[in-house]
């Protein structure tokens, strides 16, 4: 069940014609950093994991409006709930496949964003590694946001300001990631906001 | 509120119509039964799985019909009834075409072919005919006859005859 769940849910993704936006989105944001602090190398490399991180949060959110709210209008989430299927698990199973959807694509275009920021070899690994210890946390906030905000009109907006807040442990720890622990206390604030995600975006998706 | 004091038993093979002016519940009350919505009181019992059919259609605008019932049936574990559902509404010829060049007629059929493919018991049709044309219409009745002589249940909101034989009614409003 959560199987067909997932592969509809990236099938969807991919045939969205606004699938490579966040990635796109994701190195337009490192390609401007370096234009708006100037040249200076060594700023721009102490800068570089939070603007990497900042532009993933960001990309992360752009899909944010079709994520949920095309299936609350056009029946979708009704016939899935008739069949006893519990919204938990439609939750769950999109936080997959929009994890997926913008994660897996981000990761693959984290050495272009890299070397126009300046990082070394050794600091992208390390970003890397936090950057998928992070998002999945990233994609279950955006899950949850869509719920909040399926059917309400500028629901993006609205879901950004819902997000922003709660990704701060994510950022804080994955930003700081070089720091002894902080990839455990990264890991740690994913979990927990992926672990909780499901529940939110179904209580947000129950009708009464 | 909208309405209280309602009660009925369907037995195998049953079908309700369930009529009254807009507005006067026959939607919510399929809700209800479909288990979209809580009563404020009272319950509903048994019947087993449901096969839904509301307004909205539920179809991808990108994605090939049949390519869209088949997710819906592999849901269902009915893939093996897919064929025939899909004959049955007469939309074989429709399979490769996606969804966003569908007419409002096709799409009701292909939300009751989702429902016939669906090898749930109990239908709950909300205004089937709305859109149809004479002859889908008769497919449609032959189909939920069809369903009734298995022991098969159909609950229709309707506006006027939709073919079913020998339906109770439940007056709302």
């Amino acid at each position: 069940m959560f199987l067909i769940l997932v592969r509809r849910d990236l099938a969807l993704v991919m045939r969205s014609p606004a699938l490579w936006m966040p990635v796109v989105f994701f190195v337009l944001v490192a390609a401007l950093f370096p234009f708006a602090v100037g040249p200076d190398a060594r700023l721009l490399t102490r800068i570089a994991p939070g603007v990497v991180w900042v532009a993933a949060l960001l990309a992360a959110l752009l899909p944010v409006e079709t994520l949920i709210a095309p299936d609350v209008e056009d029946g979708t989430i009704d016939q899935l709930a008739s069949r006893g299927i519990a919204m938990e698990l439609v939750a769950a199973a999109r936080i997959v496949a929009h994890w997926l959807g913008f994660a897996l694509p981000l990761l693959a275009a984290l050495p272009i964003a890299a070397v126009l920021v300046g990082m070394d070899v050794a600091q992208g690994w390390r970003l890397a590694l936090a950057l998928l210890l992070g998002t999945p946390a990233l994609a279950a906030l955006a899950v949850v946001a869509a719920a909040l905000t399926a059917g309400l009109r500028g629901g993006g907006a609205l879901a950004g300001l819902i997000i922003l807040p709660l990704a701060l442990p994510v950022l804080i720890f994955g930003v700081g990631s070089d720091a002894p622990g902080a990839l455990r206390l990264l890991a740690a604030a994913s979990l927990v906001a992926v672990a909780i995600g499901p529940f939110a975006a179904a209580a947000a998706l129950r009708q009464d | 509120m909208l309405f209280d004091g309602i009660g009925f038993t369907l037995a195998p093979g049953g079908a309700l119509q369930l009529e009254g002016p807009n507005g006067s519940g026959k939607s919510s009350l399929l809700r209800i039964l479909a288990g979209l919505l809580s009563p404020s009181d009272g319950a509903v019992s048994g019947g087993g799985e449901r096969g839904f059919l509301g307004h909205e259609t539920a179809l991808k605008a990108r994605i090939a019909l049949g390519d869209e019932l088949r997710h819906w049936a592999r849901l269902d574990g009915g893939e093996t009834r897919l064929a025939a559902a899909m004959a049955a509404m007469n939309l074989t010829g429709l399979a490769e075409v996606p969804c966003r060049h569908l007419s409002s007629g096709q799409r009701r059929r292909a939300g009751l072919a989702r429902v016939l493919a669906s090898g749930a018991p109990l239908w709950l049709l909300d205004e089937p005919t709305a859109g149809l044309d004479l002859a889908s219409s008769a497919m449609l009745a032959a189909a939920m006859a069809a369903h009734r002589a298995v022991g098969g249940m159909v609950v229709a909101a309707v506006h006027g005859d939709i073919g079913l034989a020998a339906p109770a009614v439940l007056k709302l409003g």
